[in-house]
């Protein structure tokens, strides 16, 4: 039984994701992305690694697409983003995705609902994932954490406003820290 | 690969091709958002096949590894978007085609 869901998500993620890659749009693309992602998240939970499902959910199709989603509304200002905002109420956007998530949403109805939960006889629960992580792979832990500091610093240094020089708007220079 | 009921190298063949596929949308697409967006498809299809692995052997190493690898995705896209905000305020595009001299 869990091999037909598995088949069925692992179908769904790969039509999302070449989807997501063959828009033009970039909201839309990201609207597949993130099903996609749910569509790998309900793969993990087959494979007996709900944490990691969870994970899945919280952090990719939670937290980095919200940076998407940021980026992309910082970057299509004024009227054609109000006019991009009309279009995205058209069926023919969302119908897709909306299908391809109640595919997903249908498969958790169905595990939910049956008697034995349908993963994989190995069920690695959260508890064995924490004791690793904390035990042999604590090394790692540092350094995920110093590499989550980089790039919390580069982002900022990245994402700072450059002052274009007055006599030659081609050279740009940073304006140190005070901008 | 005794307690997986799904079969290993299916779940490595569907993580083989959801990497093709993003390597393929890095290749074709030349606006910086859907070349990030094809790297994060990447960076998922490899955190599938760890997890794969992992339960098959019924070991948590892949899905530690998988953590670590949601933590090398979170700190790239978010450099990454920066990078894109500069780049639009600076060329005034998105065409990575248009950004290739990173200066001028």
């Amino acid at each position: 039984m869990e091999l037909v869901l598995f088949y069925i998500a692992g179908a769904v993620a790969l039509f999302a994701t070449v989807f997501a890659l063959t828009r033009t749009n970039a909201a839309h693309a990201l609207i597949y992305l993130i099903v996609s992602l749910l569509a790998v998240a309900v793969i993990f939970f087959l494979l007996g690694a709900p944490f990691a499902a969870a994970l899945e959910i919280v952090i990719y199709a939670g937290a980095i697409m919200v940076l998407f989603v940021f980026v992309i509304m910082m970057l299509n200002l004024g009227e054609e983003g109000e006019q991009r905002e009309r279009q995205r109420l058209n069926p023919a956007v969302w119908i897709v995705p909306a299908l391809l998530s109640a595919i997903l949403l249908a498969e958790m109805i169905f595990i939910i609902n049956s008697s034995t939960t349908p993963t994989t006889g190995a069920l690695i629960t959260a508890k064995q994932v924490g004791l690793e992580l904390f035990g042999p792979y604590v090394l790692a832990v540092e350094i995920a954490s110093m590499l989550l500091l980089a790039g919390l610093v580069g982002a900022y240094h990245v994402g700072r406003r450059f002052r274009l020089k007055e006599q030659d708007p081609t050279d740009v220079t940073p304006t140190g820290g005070n901008s | 690969m005794q307690g997986l009921a799904i079969p290993l190298n299916h779940v490595l063949i569907l993580a083989a091709l959801l990497f093709a596929t993003g390597l393929i949308g890095l290749m074709i697409r030349r606006n910086v958002i859907f070349i990030l967006m094809a790297l994060e498809v990447m960076l998922n299809a490899a955190a599938l096949a760890f997890v794969a692995a992992g339960t098959a052997w019924q070991q948590a190493d892949g899905q530690v590894i998988f953590m670590l690898i949601l933590a090398v995705a979170a700190a790239e896209v978010s450099v990454g978007l920066g990078l894109v905000l500069q780049i639009q305020r600076r060329f005034k595009t998105l065409d990575m085609d248009q950004a290739q001299r990173l200066r001028d």
